[in-house]
């Protein structure tokens, strides 16, 4: 089947605070089932293109559309929060911060939403819960609760809870950010799982190994604009425009000294030991 | 004259109901702010000015003036207005939303205090506004006030005596009873003082168990 609409398609986004325009009519559009990174300094308005998507801020100017439906619509707010909702149950988001729900388990955590929205029943809700954490390798913490978890697992149910809604689109904003260096790994398997199931994501991330290895598409921005975008191949390797340059040179000398910063505590860490 | 305790025996069963309606007071009453405290924290952060501003009078009106004068008013002066309220459903009406008011203004500074990423996860759910209230900011919120609300209701526990003076037979009323009766009132003042703390102990005891429960979900 061929698809007469883009199925996400961003038109001419801007968003201002005050003065301060973050994002300067960024247009692009993402296929279903592709798979795409948005890289860029600190700043320069990633994780508001990724919240415009489900309109957790709203933009100043310009459409988004999913799956040929426009989801910030202008509409009488009563209807435009009954549209919101339900378009937003389509879409799944995962914060650098987890946001898990900390005065429910992780069972409720994941059935909270599809049991309120969807009005599952309990065993319904159960067997979903089992299934989704299951699938990220959760499924034996189902009774713990968000502070019996490691960063990772947290991460990894925030997914599952996600995933729960059934949405068509994944939204990652620095999942693995927050997380210790060595719980990094457990998270980017569980989405490359989903890359290899054919979700359609759009991943903002620091991590280029990651981009370059999963993703179809690397989206460079800055400043509020989409400065360069192509396969990783060409993003990370042959880059056309100088700043995708500078930006990727700088990032990899501050990888390495982070790398050295490290070897080093961990030398510093034997030594101590060794003089205990 | 020394003290006589030998003539607080028989007076036991007139206090212990006393102490029973003590109790029951101060369950209802405290059930009340609860659910009281947490309704108007809600109105008066949510809800549109002709709801918000009545709470606020309201509020402004059981906070600035003696709880006493607002048993009067709720079980004497409502007579005039044609609604008789039992003294004891006066009672809980009047502490219940006396203590309301305090337990709503923990409960309004608690639900602002909620990382805003509660409410933003639950938005992308796709919940509702009170959606997400209802199921994930307030529920913290509340487990947030548990220690503070505590002490209201020991505060609540302590002036229930208060309903005394409008007619509810509980533990202050029925020491007053037996004083009138034996002339002993350090006796029975005593007496009634040793069952307060032990109410309260009760009361704690709770609140300790309740903190428990909820530790894990922080
Ligand atoms: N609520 C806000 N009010 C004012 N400025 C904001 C707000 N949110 C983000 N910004 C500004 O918008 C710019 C882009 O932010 P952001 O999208 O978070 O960048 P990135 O995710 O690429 O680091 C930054 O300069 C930030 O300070
Ligand atoms: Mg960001």
């Amino acid at each position: 089947m061929t698809e007469a609409h883009k199925f996400v398609d961003i038109r001419h986004a801007q968003k201002a605070y005050g003065d301060l325009e973050v994002l300067k009519d960024i247009s692009l559009t993402v296929d279903r089932g592709e798979i795409v990174a948005i890289i860029g300094p600190s700043g320069s308005g990633k994780s508001t293109l990724l919240r415009a998507i489900n309109d957790l801020d709203s933009l100043t100017g310009g459409e988004v559309w999913l799956d040929g439906v426009q989801i910030n619509k202008d509409l009488p707010y009563r209807q435009y929060e009954k549209h919101i909702n339900a378009m937003r149950q389509q879409v799944g988001m995962v914060f650098q911060h987890f946001n898990l729900f900390p005065h429910l388990s992780v069972r409720d955590n994941v059935t909270m939403a599809p049991k309120l929205l969807k009005g599952l029943s309990d065993k319904e809700a159960d067997k979903l819960a089992e299934e989704q954490l299951n699938h990220v390798g959760m499924l034996e913490r189902i009774d713990y609760y968000p502070s019996q978890l490691s960063g990772g697992q947290k991460q990894r149910v925030a997914i599952a809870r996600a995933l729960a809604m059934q949405p068509k689109l994944m939204l990652f904003d620095e999942a693995t950010s927050a997380l210790d260096p060595e719980l990094v790994e457990e998270v980017n398997l569980v989405m490359k799982r989903l890359a290899e199931e054919h979700m359609t994501m759009i991943i903002v991330t620091h991590e280029m190994d990651f981009a370059a290895s999963v993703c179809d598409r690397v989206i460079f921005m800055d400043k509020g604009v989409v400065v360069e975008q192509g396969p990783p191949s060409v993003v990370f390797q042959n880059p056309t425009e100088e700043r995708t340059k500078e930006f990727l040179r700088k990032h990899l000398a501050q990888h390495h000294a982070q790398n050295a910063a490290e070897a080093a505590a961990l030398t510093a860490a034997q030594t101590n030991e060794g003089a205990k | 004259m020394g003290l006589d305790f030998t003539v607080v025996p028989a007076y036991l069963d007139t206090i212990l109901i006393g102490v029973l309606w003590t109790i029951a007071i101060t369950v209802c009453a405290a059930l009340l702010s609860f659910f009281g405290g947490i309704l108007f924290a809600v109105i008066a952060l949510y809800a549109p000015w002709f709801l918000r501003l009545p709470v606020r009078l309201f509020a402004w009106l059981f906070m600035g003036t003696p709880l006493l004068l607002q048993l009067f008013l709720i079980y004497f002066g409502l007579v005039e207005l044609g609604i008789d309220l039992p003294a004891f459903v006066a009672g809980v009406i009047g502490l219940g939303l006396h203590f309301a008011v305090y337990n709503s203004e923990l409960i309004q500074t608690a639900i602002l205090a909620v990382d805003n990423g509660q409410m933003e996860a639950a938005r992308t759910l796709g919940c509702s506004r009170a959606q997400a209230l209802r199921k994930v900011v307030i529920p913290q919120a509340v487990r947030d006030v548990i220690p503070p609300i505590g002490n209201n209701m020991i505060a609540l526990l302590k002036d229930s005596a208060l309903v005394s003076v409008i007619g509810v037979s509980e533990l202050t009323l029925s020491s007053q009873l037996a004083i009138g009766r034996t002339y002993r009132p350090f006796e029975f003042y005593a007496v009634a003082a040793v069952f307060y703390y032990v109410v309260n102990l009760g009361m704690e005891a709770v609140m300790r168990r309740i903190e428990r429960k909820t530790s894990l979900s922080r």
